[in-house]
């Protein structure tokens, strides 16, 4: 029982740190600011939930010690990331993005971030 | 009368549990006197932020959110390998990105915020920005010889399910 | 077992932790300095957790928790900064 504890702890931190390790040679690999984004929020994602979980279960099995606060920073970082990227994918494109580089969607507006129409035209209401 | 009351003091009962839920997590024991912090703090803090959420989400069928939160998570695993195999095996020069656009069918703003942050973390793809008229997406591939095919897998794998879940 | 898997991912995130310095220093454009700082916050939490499981304690999630808030608000503060040009409307 322990040692199929041990292989499958033992497993997942060997996964996390290689996927951690990947997101960050991602970051200095890719050529282009768009594709770095990929990198990170992915694998380094995962690669910090793969640890989080191993912990959880390390203390569970060999030190008696359920804790379940792993899984609450495992949420809060899988729930951020989508947020995180977005956030600077838009700053990336705000600075170094021309509108005309981009597909248009079809319809009168355009893109959130370049449209200058005013807010009656927004069926979100942002105020 | 006195579903008025109860609306005054329970304003979002979800979010009521949900704040238990989390306090009993940070605090990590579960005790008479937690519970009732955590039950006092759940009143507390919905009926003071209660003009900052006029309009409140509907999840219709939570068996069917779960679903979909185990299938996002299985798909987040699948796009690290997709991913890492990117980043290992693929050249700069070889790897095609490319912008998409994606049409949208949902309609709530929690539906799209959904659907943004779950192509965010599938496979090879990311969200960038929403149209002014919240029509359309911009996605960003990694790498994508068929952008149709990417769309068209957008859709039906997630959208159609959101669309289940929220309206 | 664990212990040498411990030390692999410790390995792992360190040098997790250079590239994203060498990223900072060579970037070229402020904002690969924000994704790098970010990915350095969630690399810095790794490391914090395999230490905590290391030395057998608990208390290290709390750190990690906070310094998981702290890393979000502060990136998402660093790209309204450059969106907007200032933080709290």
């Amino acid at each position: 029982m322990n040692l199929i504890a041990e292989i499958v702890i033992s497993f997942l931190l060997v996964v996390a740190g290689t996927f951690g390790f990947l997101g960050s040679f991602g970051l200095i690999k890719f050529n282009d600011t768009m594709r770095r984004l990929h990198a990170p929020t992915k694998a380094t994602t995962l690669g910090v939930g793969g640890i989080l979980i191993a912990s959880m279960l390390y203390f569970a099995i060999f030190l008696e010690d359920v804790s379940l606060h792993e899984l609450l920073i495992t949420a809060f970082l899988f729930i951020t990331a989508p947020i995180t990227a977005n956030f600077v994918a838009k700053a990336h494109m705000h600075r170094d993005v021309k509108e005309r580089e981009l597909p248009q969607p079809e319809g009168e507006c355009g893109w959130a971030g370049y449209d200058e129409v005013g807010d009656e035209a927004q069926p979100i209401d942002t105020k | 009368m006195l579903n008025r009351i109860l609306n005054r003091i329970f304003p979002h009962p979800q979010l009521t549990f949900f704040l238990l839920f989390i306090w009993l997590l940070l605090v990590n024991t579960v005790t008479v006197g937690n519970v009732v912090l955590g039950l006092v703090l759940g009143l507390a803090i919905p009926a003071i932020t209660q003009p900052f959420w006029p309009n409140r989400p509907k999840v219709r069928r939570p068996l069917k959110a779960a679903a979909y939160i185990l299938l996002v998570l299985w798909d987040i695993c699948v796009a690290n390998w997709t991913v890492a195999k990117i980043i290992l095996f693929k050249s700069n020069a070889n790897t095609h990105s490319r912008w998409i656009t994606v049409p949208l069918d949902v309609t709530s703003p929690e539906a799209i915020t959904i659907l943004a942050g779950t192509i965010t973390m599938t496979p090879g793809t990311l969200t960038a920005m929403l149209s002014a008229d919240a029509r359309h997406l911009l996605v960003h591939c990694l790498d994508v010889d068929d952008p149709d095919a990417v769309r068209d897998e957008i859709k039906s794998r997630y959208e159609r399910r959101l669309m289940e879940i929220f309206e | 077992m664990i212990t040498y898997a411990l030390y692999f991912a410790v390995i792992c995130f360190s040098l997790g932790l250079l590239m994203n310095i060498w990223r900072i220093r060579f970037a070229p454009g402020v904002v690969d300095r924000i994704l790098a700082l970010d990915t350095m916050v969630i690399n810095a939490i790794a490391l914090i957790n395999i230490y905590g499981i290391l030395e057998g304690t608990a208390i290290y999630f709390e750190v990690s928790l906070l310094i998981a808030m702290f890393g979000f608000v502060s990136t998402v503060a660093y790209c309204r900064f450059i969106l907007r040009g200032n933080i709290i409307e």
